[in-house]
């Protein structure tokens, strides 16, 4: 196509030929064209690949740039975005707002004490009966607890901060430089004390939700936890397991970290002592009964019931507990391969802290492991979530037929002493409905676990019945006009003894 | 003159060509293109997607006894270029312009040479098992992969 051209016949004469060129010329010269335009859009294409795998090699070599220093006071994570972009592109995406058939996180939560209004009963006379809505994003975690009515309407303590915002920071001022020490004395705090800590330049200390630093080493990016609630708790929960001097720092394997990282905060905690230290209730194990029996033999209560004045447990948000009871626990599935699966940018691999539902994404979170199409994982989640929601329902009308049964047998004129066997069945159908229902999986985390919680809870309301109406059936006592107490702030002081006292 | 000017041109041409090849051969070395040739496993991370299939292969049970091509493409020439030649078009588009799902998957065909490959070594057993000679096919008839997934490597690497 190229040298063709030198061996085209010449014109017989050029001087007086017309400028008409040579058929066969004319061919060439097309010829010669596309040639040329061929071996330059080859070309071409042939760069574009060569820069394109050098891009892909690139990626795979250098995951990240440290253009900024970060450093353990480096609450806000934007400083921490600039050298890991893809990750923190993802934590930004916790405003979302979406919905599962159980749960969401719309701009303004639903109140879930208006679309189950026995939970105001439950919860009578404790702040939860004030304002209860739905969990929204990481994001959204710092602005929600400022804003809800339980810290607005009634006194709360500065403890609530050890997971609402990024406080590790604020403990390390507070305490001198010793965290431990921090954390005490900031639990101390009201919440208002708390929550306007500043340093000595006079800048917040308190000022964002969970970030980076509350999860990653600022040094080499490593897991690990910060909040000594957790570090102290799961150093309970080994030894009660047999293990004895147990440090998470120095014992925990990478792959339990991705679940730990979560347990600092979703879990069942307790208020301890008239200085509302924040404790982990895991000296005897992480089951209901196992925290139950504890708080039992410290004889311990968040608050005495609104209507029936039986001593009470607030089950929190038992995430890591009940997870640890489930299939995908004894299966070594974390926290993380669900709630933040990998996802792949180039040739790199970087997890998605978008952290949220995995029925968000199937795809990315169920699908690695169970090869099945999207709609029937959805469907079997589903199939869980309904079969709870169901006993749950039934767990709850039991529930409210005994406070009832209470009321009218004290009413009536029952005795304290007759209506002991009652408020203890109280007590504990109250801690195992709240135990699956304040859990924020709808019983996925554990399906079978859930289940036993519920039927439990739905015989011990039944005997509480039973056990109100033979007490009301000949009274002792003197007939009284029972009315829902006023509601409470946090752990009433002489009710929350200290382990450590 | 008339000379002159196309053979100016067949020089420009010709450089052109030759730039081509150049930098198309240049490529291909970058790019490793050689190393696909050849049966180390090592080539199959040289695009890092198969990063922790391999990891998790080094430590597997069968990592004594068959490496990637030994499962993955057919024993018999010329098939087992004919199925490198198309799953090397088909990952390096993927690759290249980024647009394919995840996780991945094997597609029929793989699956079918994969499941093929498990029975060249292990017949003595499975013939016993498998005596009505069907294939496992996409419906999900007996498959040694269904409870066999982890035995070359773990699929859902952490």
């Amino acid at each position: 196509m190229n040298a063709t051209g030198l061996t085209d016949t010449p014109s017989p004469d050029p001087e007086s030929a017309p400028e008409v060129p040579h058929p066969r010329r004319r061919r060439t010269v097309t010829a010669f064209l596309i040639g040329m335009a061929v071996a330059a859009v080859g070309t071409f294409l042939v760069l574009a690949l060569l820069v394109n795998i050098f891009t892909r090699k690139q990626e795979a070599r250098v995951p990240f740039q440290r253009l900024v220093e970060v450093d353990e006071s480096t609450t806000d994570p934007a400083p921490w975005g600039v050298n890991w972009p893809h990750q923190y592109d993802s934590y930004l995406r916790t405003v979302d707002h979406e919905r599962t058939r159980y749960g969401g996180s719309d701009a303004i939560p639903k109140q879930k004490l208006d679309a189950d209004p026995w939970l105001r009963t439950m919860w009578a006379g404790y702040a939860f009966s004030l304002d209860y809505r739905e969990a929204r994003g990481h994001a959204h975690m710092l602005w929600d607890q400022d804003h809800t009515e339980r810290v607005l309407q009634r006194p709360q303590p500065g403890a609530c901060l050890h997971c609402h915002s990024s406080i590790i920071e604020a403990y390390r001022h507070v305490g001198d430089g010793d965290v431990m020490a921090g954390f005490r004395q900031v639990n101390a705090m009201t919440w208002n004390e708390a929550r306007n800590l500043t340093n000595d330049a006079g800048h917040p200390l308190v000022a964002h939700p969970m970030s980076c630093v509350d999860c990653h080493d600022p040094e080499t990016m490593r897991l690990r936890v910060t909040r000594p609630g957790f570090i102290e708790g799961i150093r309970k929960l080994k030894a009660a397991e047999g293990i004895d001097d147990y440090d998470v720092h120095r014992d925990a394997t990478r792959h339990e970290l991705r679940t730990f990282v979560c347990a600092q905060c979703h879990v069942e905690y307790y208020f301890a002592g008239t200085d509302t230290q924040l404790t982990y209730p895991w000296d005897k194990g992480i089951r209901a009964e196992e925290i139950e029996a504890y708080y039992d033999e410290i004889d311990f209560s968040d608050w005495r019931h609104g209507i029936t004045a039986a001593p009470m447990l607030k089950a929190q948000h038992p995430e890591f507990e009940l997870w640890s009871q489930g299939v995908h626990a004894k299966a070594g599935v974390a926290c993380a391969d669900c709630h933040m699966p990998y996802r792949r940018v180039g040739a790199m691999k970087v997890s998605d802290h978008h952290v949220r539902s995995p029925l968000l994404d199937v795809a990315a979170s169920c699908q690695t492991c169970h090869r099945v199409p999207e709609e029937e994982l959805l469907e079997r989640a589903h199939v869980t979530q309904d079969r709870t929601q169901g006993l749950i329902d039934r767990a709850a009308a039991a529930l409210t037929d005994m406070i009832d049964a209470i009321r009218r047998a004290k009413e009536a004129g029952a005795s304290d002493e007759q209506l002991a066997e009652a408020l203890r069945l109280h007590r504990r159908a109250q801690w195992r409905l709240d135990f699956v229902y304040s859990e924020n999986s709808r019983g996925f985390h554990a399906a079978q676990e859930s289940a036993r919680l519920l039927a439990e809870s739905i015989d011990y309301s039944r005997q509480g019945v039973a056990a109100a109406i033979v007490a009301g059936a000949s009274p002792e006592g003197t007939p009284q006009v029972v009315e829902a107490s006023p509601v409470e702030g946090v752990t009433p002081s002489e009710e929350a003894p200290s382990p450590r006292e | 003159m008339k000379k002159r000017i196309w053979g100016t041109a067949a020089i420009g041409c010709s450089v052109l060509l030759g730039s081509f090849v150049g930098a198309g051969s240049y490529t291909f070395h970058y790019g490793e293109g050689f190393s696909y040739f050849r049966k180390d496993p090592a080539s199959c991370v040289n695009c890092h997607i198969m990063q922790p299939h391999y990891d998790t292969w080094l430590k597997s049970s069968h990592h004594a006894v068959a490496n990637c091509i030994d499962c993955h493409l057919p024993h018999e020439f010329p098939h087992d270029f004919i199925a490198k030649a198309e799953n090397g078009w088909n990952h390096s588009w993927a690759f290249t312009f980024d647009d394919f799902p995840e996780p991945i998957r094997m597609t029929a065909r793989n699956r079918r040479t994969l499941e093929d490959n498990c029975k060249a070594c292990h017949g003595p057993l499975t013939d016993q098992m498998l005596a009505d000679h069907h294939r496992p096919d996409e419906r999900g008839a007996v498959s040694c992969l269904h409870c066999h997934s982890n035995v070359g490597h773990t699929a859902p690497p952490r």
